[in-house]
This record gives C-alpha cells, structure tokens and sequence, in this order.
C-alpha cells in the first residue's frame, strides 16, 4: 500500500516552474530518497505533501486521500504529517521538553520523557535549543516531529549541517528510531551516498521533474536511461555501435546486459562503472592501452583517469583497489569486467564532447559531456 | 500500523490558504494614516493658494533659510559621521578598560533632547549663539545615530577579511581605508540620513540659539498666519524626500551575513591607547556632563520666579508619562501587523507599505503636528486641542522607529517555525500565541521603549497639538526656559532626561542580549 501519492504535481512560484508533473508513490513503511541538486525543488516537493504550500495541478493523497487537489486542501495541522526542516529550526524560546510537547494534548505529556529515551537526550530536557550541539538539536525536531505518531515523517535534508562523523552517527541512529516506530519517511537529500545507504527507494529529482524512480540497486546498476544513470555515481559513457547484445566501442566488443526490452541495435550510448574497468600494468590480451593522466588515491581505493590511445583520447574512469600503485603518465591496459547497458543514440544526445568530462578533481563529480541529454 | 491521533479523514478538503485578506487591509488603512500627512500637506498648500505660496516661497528670506539649513547640515553630517565612526572604532577594534561602561557613555547622549543641550549651552554661555554653536549641539546629540549601526557593523564584519589585508601588506590605515571602510559604508550611510533628517527638523536648539531654519520659521509663522506655515512645511519636506531618495538611489551591496567565527582580535592595552581614552572622555564630558552640570547648577540655584506654575512637575510628569505611553502601545501595534506584512513574498500592498513608512521619516515633528491642526480644523473639529490628536501625531512620528524593532524580531519568528506549529497539529491561533507572539515580545518591547523615549523627549509636536490647560514636561520646561526662568525649567528638563535613561537602559540591554546570543538557527 502507498501512503503518499503525488499525480502529476506542478508548482510554480511566481514566473519560476519549481516542480512539473512529478509522480512519486511512497510504499507504506519504507524510506524514500528524493535526490536532486539544489534548486532542483526537494524542499518544495516537502512542503507540499507537509501542506505549507498548496500545488498549482495535480492531487496530492495522504494514506488514500485527497489532500491537496489543485483547488482546495487539507491544512497543515490535520495532515498528520512530521516534519523535520534543516538545521532543527527549534522554537527558540521553549525548552527540550516544550519542543517535543508542543503537538501533544496535555493529558499525553508523559510520552515527553519516552521520546527523549528514544532519541538519547535524556537529562537535557530543560535545556534550551542554543544550549544544545547540531546534533542533539536534530534529535530534539526528529523527537517533536515523532510526536503526534505521523503516517509519514518528511527530512529535509537533516544531516547536511553537521560534520561528518557525526553525520554518520546521527544518520545511524534516525534510521534506528525510524525504523523502530515504523515509520514511513521521505528523506530529502542532495548527497547521493546518503541517498544510496539509507533508502529503500530513491526518487531522483532534477530541474523540477522526478528523471527516475528505483530501488538503489537498480539505480546504480541498471539506470532506466542515461541521465538517471550519470546522476547517481561516477558513469563512464561510450559511443558505440549495438548488434545483437553485443556493443562495438573503442574498449573492444562487450555484452549487454539482458533487458526487458531488449537494446535496440544502431548507434548507442554505452554506460560503465568505473569498477567495471579493470587496469594492468603489462600488456594483456583483449586490453585496450591507454596512459594515466591522473590519479586520486582513497586509501581503501583509487581512482584513475586514463586517456585511451585511440584518435578521441577519451578520458575514463577507473576505480582499482588501492594497494595498485600507478603513476601520472604510465601505459596501463583497460580490460572491461562485466556487461554494459546500452541506450539508442538519438538526435537529442548526440553531443560532439561524447566523452565523460571530469572537470572537478575530487572524484565526486558527475559526466557533464551528457548533461544536456533530456530523457525523451 | 500504529494509530494516529491525527487522522486525514476526519477533516474535509477546504480553499486553499491564500493571504489573509485581514493583514492586507489593516496594512493598507495604516499605510494610508501615514500618508496622512503629505496629502492634508497638498491640501493645505493647495487651499492657502498660489499667490501665498508665491509670497512665503519666492522671497529672498527663503533662501536665506534653505542656506541656513543646507549649511548646517552639510557641517553636522560631516563631523557626526567622522566622530561616529572614529568612536566605534576605538570601541569595537581596541582593548579598551571598561569597555562596556564607554559604549553606554557614548550612546547615552541620544537620550538627552536637542533643546536640553541647547539650552544647557546657552544658559552658561549667553554668547553660544548662531552656526557654530547649533553645529555643536546638533553634531553632540546626533553621532550616536553614525555609531551604533557602524559599531554593530564592525562587530558583524568578518575580522579574518582585516587580517587578510595585513598578510597581504597592507598596515593599519591603508587597511582602514580600503577594507573596513567599504565593509561599513552602508552602516556609515544609513547613520548619515537620519543625521540628517534629525538636523532638518529640529525646532528647540535652533530657536534657543538663534539660528533660523525651516523649521523655526514655520513655526513663528504657525503662531501667525496658519497658511504661510503650510507653505513653508513644503520646502522642508522636499529637502527630505530629497535626502531619501539620494539615499535610495545609492547602491548597496548586500550586507555579509556570515557571523565571526573568531572575536576580532584587539589591540593590546598599551600606551598608545592613552590618547584614544582621552578623546573618548573629552567627547563625553561635552556631550553628556555639560548639559547635566548645568542642570545640576541650575538646580542648586534659586527656583524662585516671577511666573506663575501652570502645572506642578508631578502632574506634568503625570501627563507627559501617560501620552507618551499611550503613544508607544498605538505605534507598536500598528507596527506589528505591517511587519508582518513586509516579511511575506513581495507583493503589490508590500512595496506600498515599505514606501509609505519610507517617507514618513522625511516628515518633521511639526509638519505632521500642522498637517493634523489642518486636518482637524477643517474636517474634524472635535478633535483639535484632544489628546487624541496629540498621540496620533507622535504615532505617525515615531511609526519607522517603532517598525525598525518590530522588524527585526519579526525575521527571527520566521514563518517556518509557524509552519512547523502547524505540522504539530496546532491551529493559526494556538501557532500565533504559542510560537509568534512569544518570540516577537522582545522586539516589540524594544519598539515601546523606543517610541516611549523619543516621545518623552518629543517638543516640537507637542508644542502644536498639546490640549490647552495641559502642560507636559516639555511644554512647561519650554515656557520657563522662554522667559530665561532657567532656574524654574531645569527640574524639568531633568525628570525629562531621567524618564527617558530608563527605557534607554532597558533598550541597551536589549541590544547588549542580541550580540551575546546570536541566535543559533537560520531563518
């Protein structure tokens, strides 16, 4: 069962499009991603499901009903819905105990002392919020949002202002108490490594359109097109000619992954994974030579670029285990493990900069030689 | 799946929220009440004629006075905001002993009205008379408004962008001036307009110095011929929009909002500072123990007088408490819902509102105080000589004072919190008293205290309006000082300066609570 329903949702603040028809179907108890740059309009998606702003077209349903038709809506305060905004934004002026109190009746102000136990906080209950670490500020909204037992509580990307290691505690424990109160969440996140470790679905969010919906599995390994694909993780895309699932590229000849429908032969795109991309020092047979232009060690792993030594000099990328030890300038041999997903070539992507481009030195950026290309 | 206690389908689909048509139409009604005065300005003018008009205006006489107040307030902007910044400076960039007491000392002297340094000056020095002796006074009381936005702006400027000047050679003036200079001159500007607004409509000082303006001719001519002071009022009010629209026309980079990581780091407590600790205490003792040393002399001196007491200093005490409260409560109030109002998406009622509160500053204490003796005398007279009039001329006056305030705790109860109410499961009510109003109180106190102050401190106006028979602290201070009785006027004048330290001190505090906690989330 879906609890939350969005159909064909548009938003627009003034002039500017924020969302445009953006289906999202939230299964009950599950933790859903929305991941999307920013600006891309998360925060907006949140607050329409939250019931602070009203959608332009399209319905809204919370637990089979109609919220929000486009026309009239369910206000915030009968929605039921938690909400957890970035950095806490706790009410100033109340202590730990009034935050969490404020949406209980007063008969119920017992539970108070519960949902401190549950987020950890217990004895800080008579601090105030500028008494409080990122952190704990962060358990305190996740405990006030828990409070009035929401069908749904939404994160606005609720770790992004905290430091990493305690990101990663945080992250860790939220999850816990989610799931122990068996709660369904939408998690709004622009780090696509959260996105992939926590979620149980993954909306990606980008310019105002939801480009693919999937668990994070599918996402990564078999993206359902070639934008959703460089999205999420490093994606190395090739031209190549598809003939019977088998792709010809300048890496050689590599089988396709079985799909449902089958990829249709003619000019492609291929997609591989930089842990696809197996390199050697010595020459190898069915190796492709190409010469290391950089490379960024993670300790556990590295990441290389290399120039393959054909015409195009297309730069790829190579994830190899860290103990590798390559320098700037070596041959290296790249063999391909595994299949590759092809997608048609159409007009809207034949872009002449058809090689990933790795602008950003960090590892973490995407291809951009595929940006421009729209889903259909 | 657990049972929620708040569940979708009990409650039915309704229109969608939109603005609350309530909040626009108080806003607007309180907008036009503070146009008010400029269009009963117009009518006035338009009714006392062209050829009155023609006669008060294009005389040699008015040039003389447009010179008299350009001139003067070319010199007082000038050196209130050279000693404006230099102050905040030495408070907010040096070690300096008790640095807290000298920020109190130097702000204090906004608290003591124009015409009580005038008069303190004038009643020890006869001769204190003229341009340099208005300068003086004027560039006394008003440096206060250069230093405290500069010494806030200094304390938000990001001390690491001064260090990176002098790592990259830069020595302490070049630095000053290429890098603290820019980061405050919007702070610096702010100050300058309303230096200069002050200049342009004080009354008092000039009248006991004997320095003609706009403003003390206007009213000579009140006491007259009504109609030749409405002409007047529309020179002094141009020369304002003037200054407004200089100041709207200046560009303005927006203002670093990053807060210090790191508390500047202050010159140490060496010899050096010395000479600064003088200049500070030499600019105290003129500013602030002049004017009470010669109130405490006076008051050592005979109280006797030939005049008569119209009313003893515990009624006009009395009186000038209650209007002056009166005056704060209506002024906050109308505040509230027009900052409300600016802090939602721009909108066409929003602009207006920020305009029209915009030019009620470049109104005078006495052009509104005309313009509401012409409203009443034509349209309503039975409200002329009511204190009713008198305490809506001090909430127009005081109406951008009271909104600067409201504003400023109207950004921290932002509407997300609200939102965050309302995902709770609480009504806009409950939301609006609960959440809103508890974290607006303490601007809005601010709000009171501030109007309380400058009205107690308010002659002008008050001098027009009050209801004959009534006497507050300034109307009486100001017969007594007019028949130099200064013995007689100086207990006045010092219950005026001790209500207004009250509500000043409160407001230091207030501010003094802002720079400590900063407030720990965004908005």
């Amino acid at each position: 069962m879906s609890i939350i329903e969005l159909r064909q949702v548009a938003k627009r603040f003034g002039a500017t499009p924020v969302l445009n028809n953006v289906d999202l179907t939230v299964p009950d108890g599950s933790l859903t991603a929305v991941l999307g740059a920013s600006g891309s309009g998360k925060t907006t998606l949140l607050r329409l499901i939250a019931g602070f702003e009203q959608v332009d077209t399209g319905t809204v349903a919370i637990g089979g009903h109609v919220v929000d038709d486009g026309r009239r809506s369910i206000r915030a305060q009968h929605r039921g819905v938690g909400y957890v905004p970035q950095e806490g934004a706790l009410f100033p002026h109340l202590t730990v105990k009034g935050n969490i109190g404020f949406g209980l009746p007063r008969a119920e102000h017992h539970k108070v002392t519960q949902l401190v136990d549950l987020v950890g906080l217990s004895g800080l209950e008579r601090r105030f919020p500028h008494q409080l670490s990122g952190g704990q500020q962060q358990r305190v909204a996740l405990a006030r949002a828990l409070a009035i037992q929401p069908k749904v509580v939404l994160l606005d990307e609720p770790f992004s202002s905290l430091d990493a290691s305690l990101r990663h505690t945080l992250r860790r424990d939220v999850i816990h108490i989610l799931a122990q109160t068996a709660t369904t969440t939408i998690l709004v996140t622009h780090d696509q490594d959260e996105a992939l470790a926590l979620a149980d679905q993954i909306a990606v969010l980008r310019e105002g359109n939801v480009v693919a919906t999937a668990d994070p599995r599918t996402l990564y390994s078999q993206p359902p097109d070639i934008t959703a694909a460089s999205f999420i993780g490093e994606a190395n895309i090739l031209t190549a000619h598809v003939h019977a699932d088998q792709a010809r590229c300048v890496l050689g000849t590599i089988r396709l992954h079985t799909t449902n429908p089958p990829a249709t032969d003619g000019p492609s795109r291929l997609l591989l994974r930089p842990e696809q991309l197996i390199l050697h020092p010595e020459t190898k047979e069915n190796a492709i030579s190409a010469t290391v232009v950089e490379f960024q060690y993670h300790g556990h792993d590295a990441l290389v670029h290399v120039a393959i030594d054909h015409p195009n000099h297309q730069i790829l990328l190579s994830r190899i285990p860290g103990n590798l030890a390559l320098t700037t300038g070596q041959s290296v041999w790249v063999e391909v493990r595994g299949t590759a997903r092809a997608w048609p070539l159409t007009n809207h992507n034949t872009n002449p900069n058809n090689h990933t481009d790795f602008s950003s030195a960090t590892g973490q950026s995407k291809p951009t030689g595929v940006s421009g290309a729209p889903r259909d | 799946m657990h049972s929620a206690p708040v569940s979708v389908q009990r409650y039915r689909l309704r229109p969608r929220d939109g603005r609350s048509p309530t909040v626009v139409a108080i806003s607007v009604i309180i907008a036009l009440a503070l146009l008010l005065p400029l269009v009963l300005l117009a009518l006035d003018a338009h009714s006392a004629g062209w050829d009155e008009i023609h006669r008060v205006l294009f005389r040699e006489h008015s040039l003389f006075l447009l010179r008299h107040t350009v001139v003067l307030s070319l010199l007082v902007v000038a050196l209130a905001a050279t000693i404006g910044v230099a102050t905040a400076w030495c408070t907010e960039r040096s070690q300096l002993p008790a640095q807290r007491m000298w920020t109190v000392l130097l702000v204090m002297p906004v608290g003591i009205p124009d015409f009580v340094v005038g008069y303190a000056w004038h009643s020890i020095a006869p001769t204190m008379n003229g341009l340099l002796a208005a300068t003086l006074v004027m560039t006394l009381g008003t440096y206060p408004l250069v230093y405290l936005p500069v010494a806030a702006a200094l304390r938000r400027a990001n001390p690491t962008i001064e260090d990176t000047a002098h790592s990259l050679g830069k020595g302490a003036l070049a630095t000053f001036y290429r890098v603290t200079l820019p980061l405050i001159r919007t702070a610096v500007l702010g100050g300058c307009v309303l230096v200069v607004l002050t200049v342009i409509s004080e009354y008092g000082a000039f009248e006991i110095l004997r320095y003609q303006t706009f403003t003390t001719e206007i009213f000579t001519e009140f006491q007259f011929d009504s109609q030749a002071a409405g002409a007047l009022s529309v020179p002094l009010v141009l020369l304002g929009l003037l200054v407004l629209t200089i100041d709207g026309l200046l560009p303005r980079r927006p203002t670093n909002s990053t807060t210090p990581r790191r508390a500047p780091k202050l010159d140490q407590w060496r010899w050096t500072v010395v000479p600064r600790l003088l200049a500070l205490a030499a600019l105290i003792v003129i500013g602030i123990g002049v004017p009470i040393g010669t109130l405490g002399y006076w008051m050592t001196r005979s109280q006797h007088t030939t005049l008569p007491a119209a009313v003893t200093l515990t009624s006009a005490t009395t009186t000038t408490l209650t209007y002056s409260a009166w005056a704060a409560a209506v002024t906050v109030v109308a505040a509230l819902p027009v900052a409300m109002m600016i802090f939602r998406r721009t909108s066409a009622p929003r602009i207006v509102l920020e305009r029209a509160t915009y030019v009620t500053q470049a109104l005078p204490g006495v052009v509104i105080a005309l313009s509401l003796v012409f409203f009443a005398t034509h349209y309503a007279f039975g409200l002329y000589q009511t204190s009713a009039l008198l305490v809506a001329a001090y909430a127009i006056l005081h109406f951008p004072l009271a909104l600067v305030c409201v504003k400023t705790s109207v950004a921290q109860a932002s509407a997300r919190l609200a939102d965050i109410g309302r995902s709770l499961g609480r009504g806009p009510i409950a939301v609006f008293c609960r959440i809103t109003l508890p974290l607006l109180t303490p601007g809005l106190l601010a709000g009171f205290c501030l109007v309380f102050l400058t009205a107690v401190t308010e002659l002008t106006a008050t001098l027009v309006l009050d209801p004959i028979g009534v006497q507050t602290l300034a109307t009486q201070f100001w017969a007594y000082q007019s028949e130099v009785a200064y013995g007689a006027a100086a207990p006045y004048a010092l219950v005026i300066v001790a209500l207004a330290a009250l509500p000043g001190t409160l407001l230091g505090l207030w501010f003094d609570r802002e720079r400590h906690t900063r407030p720990n989330l965004a908005s």
